[in-house]
């Protein structure tokens, strides 16, 4: 078996690595600079934030079979981000918008460079983790 | 282990960049809000203002209050007894920012009640029923003016006061202020023209303390 090679290791850590990233992000936003998260924002840090602990808790020692649990989460972050992103980006018409209570997922607080927002950098994340997972899961098949 | 280090590291890293970065955008909006309260001193008190305290007292703290917003009622009686422990030392200016929806309408009734002179009974009367006009964070305009049926004011002159225009630009004219001095939240405190460093009570304390301080000193 491959339990110790370093590239499915490091696949995992660098999918650990961009959730943690992403969550010390996303509190940033929401603690530090005080942006209230609208209802797609919460259901998104549902699905990032425990990937920090449960991708962790595989690195030590290693278990690919992590990915089999982590996988689930990154890509209904990555259908809930997309949706998001669609959201904002006007692709979806209003009436599908599904919180009109608080904050308005339609509603863009930050955009960096003229182009990239939070829905955007959430959509890149799940992309990413995602694809670092399956990558992981392939190397450990064989 | 050499994996181990490196995740170490790499959460250590990543925790620390969190907390300096944390530190350095708070001090940065503390001095910003500071400089945008310095530069807009005009936009804290207005002349329809409503001023409780001595005249000349050496410490102003400016409110902007939400009748409806239930963290201002918790602070009010707090803001009051920091006031009747300093007698004639502090004073406080209210303006309104009726960010519930619903609101504006009390705010109209505060209005028409301060024509009458009795903005201060009004306002602590609503504060204290709060619970009774206020539902799920929206202002009941019927059930205050019913509460307030009850304090001695003509109402009819309350109904004539609350519809102008002048009580329109009033309201018009605090919202603005807000908005210049970014007030988001209620309520907010400006102590001697100086926001509240982050919100709480205990910061409110402070504030105030080293503004009294201050005032001995010279």
């Amino acid at each position: 078996m491959t339990h110790t090679t370093p590239t499915g290791w490091t696949l995992i850590f660098s999918a650990w690595l961009i959730a943690t990233v992403s969550t010390l992000g996303a509190l940033f936003l929401g603690e530090v600079m005080g942006y209230t998260p609208c209802l797609l924002c919460w259901y998104q840090r549902i699905a990032m934030f425990p990937l920090v602990l449960v991708l962790a808790a595989g690195l030590f020692p290693l278990d690919p079979r992590v990915v089999r649990y982590a996988l689930p989460l990154a890509l209904a972050g990555l259908g809930l981000a997309l949706f998001h992103l669609a959201l904002t980006a006007g692709w979806i018409p209003e009436n599908l918008k599904p919180c009109q209570q608080g904050v308005p997922c339609s509603n863009i607080p930050v955009i960096w460079f003229g182009f990239v927002t939070i829905p955007l950098l959430s959509v890149l994340s799940f992309l990413l983790i995602s694809g670092l997972l399956l990558a992981a899961h392939l190397k450990g098949s064989k | 282990m050499k994996q181990k280090t490196i995740f170490i590291v790499t959460a250590t890293v990543l925790l620390l960049a969190f907390v300096a970065g944390a530190l350095f955008y708070t001090g940065q909006q503390e001095e910003a809000a500071n400089q945008l309260a310095v530069s807009n001193r005009d936009a804290l008190v207005r002349t329809h203002s409503s001023i409780a305290g001595k005249a000349d007292a050496p410490v102003t703290i400016v409110e902007f209050l939400d009748p409806a917003c239930e963290t201002c009622r918790e602070f009010y009686p707090m803001v009051k007894q920091i006031m009747a422990d300093h007698p004639d030392q502090i004073r406080i200016v209210l303006r309104y920012a009726p960010f519930h929806p619903g609101s504006d309408q009390i705010v109209a009734m505060l209005e028409g009640a301060r024509h009458q002179g009795k903005f201060w009974v009004a306002l602590e009367t609503l504060l204290a029923y709060q619970i009774n006009w206020t539902q799920n964070h929206a202002a009941n305009p019927e059930a205050a003016w019913k509460l307030l049926g009850g304090i001695g004011l003509d109402m009819e002159q309350m109904n004539k006061d609350m519809n102008s225009a002048e009580t329109a630009r009033v309201i018009a004219q605090d919202l603005a202020d807000a908005k210049t001095l970014n007030v988001t939240m209620t309520p907010e405190y400006f102590v001697n023209g100086k926001p509240l460093p982050s919100f709480g009570f205990d910061q409110l304390k402070a504030l105030v303390d080293q503004a009294l301080a201050d005032s001995k000193a010279r």
